[in-house]
């Protein structure tokens, strides 16, 4: 509040307070906004949201075998469309008692006369039942790299957890395999072709 | 610092002249002058995009302009829209009113207020370059829709999509120096005996609205920012492939953009909440809960943005929170529309233009208001979610809403502003034609919407053809019946109208404003009123 003789300098050190103030205020939100990624990922780890699977897990977990209850996993493979790769699952699905470990596999050629790095990104549906599925081996940790023309086994290694919810009877396992950003085929791939394409197609 | 003001007084009626005046302007009322040119040069270039949009529109099929370019439309009448037309518009207002409203000679900051406005033309420039560029066959302008989300945006963004990043970048930055100049201008520059809870509910929604604005518009700077990172520097914010998450985006996106809608519409209740007591002759009805139930929408604007991303895949506890959460928000914006109707109510109520459009802000933004209810719930929203329903439900509160707020405030104040009475005829003839075509534009979208005709695209199946040809009739009678508008104002502005404006304008007006001369004076209160 001024008072009523108006004092100039006063106003000015007024301000330079607001502003300071302000500022503060600007600059924490820039970083908030960046801090809401780690937040993000967090919080989708706590509740499972997303269908984001968790990290290798060490050493096979000695779970007691839950023989009563089966429940079906099934495999699904898909592929980021700049992705030049086949890539599917070598069972299409199944049973498995919860707390028995399961090893899988998935096939994958490069079907370029290329080197090509891949990413495989996993996800489980449902998104609540992603807590549950523990793998301790896949070939989602590491990055995969393809020779040209060359193929593939990939094993997976994982356990239900018995704790899963009663509701639930049939997990879905799938991956997308990408081009690894900053590998040397990614650029041309992520950002011109697509855009190129889909102007011609129309 | 002390001998700039000094100086200020001594050169008390000096008013610069030529470009200068314009190019280096410190004084709120020419600022606030350009910021509604601005505004409504941007009003018309968006609405010319709105129009390619409604021919293309007016029948099944593919007519005027490729899917391409009709992304190009819809996404940059969307930005051009919120950023240089409304919101511009607020801050014009702003930079009018709130020191003549608070007893002030001028804006806390004048030199940030010329900088603020200044980068403004350099923002749009850059955007519309892009889409210049496009005209002439160089690639394509932005298209991915105002809400940008990735990957559109970023693994498939157009190469101008930089240009983008760095106008909102500039427009972010505009945006927040004239917050921060707001909220100085009203904590520090009151006169004397202007308690916060005295001041006029105008500057009230103007103050809240510079706090969500610096709250919320460094957020939108941090997520074109990892954009701009994701595009260029390798990062992945948000590519799956290197760990990131492109719902993130949304979120981070909804964030800003809920608060973001607040700031659309907050200033426009409170130019309502002048004019509707002027015209009835009363004081508002429930002052201070008009600035509670302000305070209210403005929290929880904070907490509700995930309504946006039903679809997206949510636990059943997210969605019922952000459900009611929305919910919520219809409590005191009830409170508010009920204010409005009881300050009329009894009243001695003349409809001069200014009145005319306040009341059709009432009356259509409560009907926006319950479309928003209806795409609140989330079982509801599976089915509106991407829809002509949400295309009908926000331009109901952006354009009868916020639009018609300005509209109504501009009418109001240019006597004030100019000394000249607008030509009531004509703003009455805009009044009706406008208000007329509106709904004749956007009323149908509702029901295209309702039977599943999604928004964005180009073409449409042959039974939305007759709802999607009114609503074209609609724009184009809308459109035009602007260029009314255009040439009151001018014809105004030039003194071409025969009634000369008193001080006080408006018999009912009460405020420290209506004790200034009208034009207003160069500088607004060189010693400040008393207020008791």
């Amino acid at each position: 509040m001024m008072s009523a003789e108006p004092k100039p300098s006063k106003g000015v050190d007024d301000n330079k307070k607001v502003i300071t103030r302000l500022m503060f205020i600007v600059i924490g939100m820039f970083g908030f906004g960046f801090a809401l990624v780690p937040i993000y990922d967090v919080f989708c780890d706590i509740t499972g949201l997303n269908g984001k699977t968790g990290e290798q897990i060490a050493a096979p977990l000695n779970l007691e075998i839950d023989t009563s209850r089966v429940v079906t996993v099934e495999f699904v493979a898909s592929l980021n469309e700049t992705m030049p790769w086949e890539f599917q699952p070598e069972v299409k699905s199944v049973k498995v008692n919860p707390g028995q470990p399961t090893k899988i596999s998935y096939y994958a050629r490069n079907k370029t006369d290329s080197e090509i790095i891949g990413q495989a990104v996993p996800s489980v549906a449902p998104g609540l039942a992603a807590p549950y599925f523990q793998k301790t081996e896949c070939f989602c940790f590491t990055e995969q790299t393809l020779e040209a023309g060359e193929e593939k086994h990939m094993p997976v290694i994982f356990i239900v957890d018995p704790e899963l919810p009663d509701n639930v009877d049939v997990l879905t396992l799938s991956y997308t395999f990408f081009i690894k950003p900053g590998s040397k085929a990614a650029p041309m791939a992520l950002n011109k072709e697509p855009k190129n394409s889909k102007h011609q197609e129309l | 610092m002390s001998a700039v003001i000094e100086e200020h007084h001594d050169h008390h009626d000096h008013k610069p002249t030529g470009i200068g005046r314009w190019l280096f302007s410190t004084n709120h009322k020419d600022i606030g002058t350009m910021y509604l040119w601005f505004s409504f040069t941007m009003f018309f270039i968006g609405g010319a995009m709105a129009l390619v949009i409604r021919a293309e529109l007016f029948q099944p099929g593919l007519q005027f302009v490729e899917p391409e370019f009709f992304n190009q439309m819809t996404t940059l009448h969307g930005l051009i829209m919120v950023f240089g037309v409304i919101m511009p518009a607020f801050v014009g207002l702003a930079n009018w009113m709130v020191p003549m409203m608070i007893g002030a000679p001028d804006m806390a900051l004048p030199r940030m207020n010329n900088w603020s406005f200044w980068l403004l033309p350099g923002a749009f420039g850059i955007l519309i370059a892009s889409l210049v560029m496009s005209l002439m066959g160089m690639g394509s302008a932005p298209n991915f829709g105002w809400t940008f989300y990735a990957p559109l945006s970023t693994t498939y963004g157009p190469a101008s999509t930089d240009y983008f990043i760095f106008s909102v970048h500039l427009m972010g930055i505009s945006s927040i120096m004239g917050a921060i100049n707001i909220i100085a201008t009203i904590m520090n520059m009151r006169a004397p005996g202007m308690t916060y809870m005295k001041m006029p509910i105008f500057v009230w929604t103007w103050f809240i609205t510079a706090y969500l604005l610096i709250a919320v518009m460094p957020v939108l700077a941090g997520a074109v920012t990892m954009m701009l990172t994701d595009r260029n520097f390798g990062t992945s914010f948000f590519n799956a492939a290197g760990g990131g998450d492109p719902v993130m985006f949304q979120h981070i996106f909804w964030f800003f953009g809920h608060p973001e809608v607040y700031i659309m519409i907050l200033p426009s209740f409170g130019i309502i909440s002048q004019i509707v007591p002027t015209f009835a002759r009363k004081k508002i009805f429930g002052y201070s809960s008009m600035v509670y139930a302000t305070a209210s929408i403005a929290f929880l604007s904070f907490i509700v943005w995930a309504h946006h991303m039903f679809t997206t895949g949510m636990p059943v506890a997210g969605e019922l929170f952000f459900m009611y959460a929305t919910m919520l928000i219809a409590v005191p914006t009830g409170v508010k529309v009920f204010n409005w109707v009881s300050t009329m109510w009894k009243g001695s109520m003349t409809f001069e233009t200014p009145m005319l459009f306040a009341i059709a802000f009432i009356f259509l933004f409560t009907i926006g208001g319950f479309t928003g209810l209806m795409l609140a719930m989330t079982p509801a929203d599976f089915q509106y979610h991407d829809t002509y329903f949400v295309v009908a439900h926000f331009h109901y509160v952006l354009v009868t809403g916020a639009a018609f707020g300005i509209m109504a405030g501009v009418y109001f104040w240019i006597p004030k502003w100019t000394g000249n009475m607008y030509d009531e005829t004509l703003g009455k003839w805009h009044f009706w034609i406008s208000t007329i075509s509106v709904n004749v534009l956007f009323f149908p979208m509702h029901f295209v919407g309702l039977a599943g005709m999604p928004r964005r695209i180009p073409d449409y199946s042959l039974q939305f053809a007759e709802f999607n040809a009114m609503a074209s009739v609609g724009a184009f009678v809308f459109g035009f019946s602007q260029l009314i508008f255009l040439y009151n104002m001018i014809k105004t502005a030039r003194g071409k109208t025969s009634v000369k404006a008193t001080s006080q304008v408006w018999d009912g007006a009460e405020g420290l404003e209506w004790t200034l001369p009208s034009p207003a004076p160069f500088h607004s209160f060189t010693t400040p009123p008393q207020v008791k």
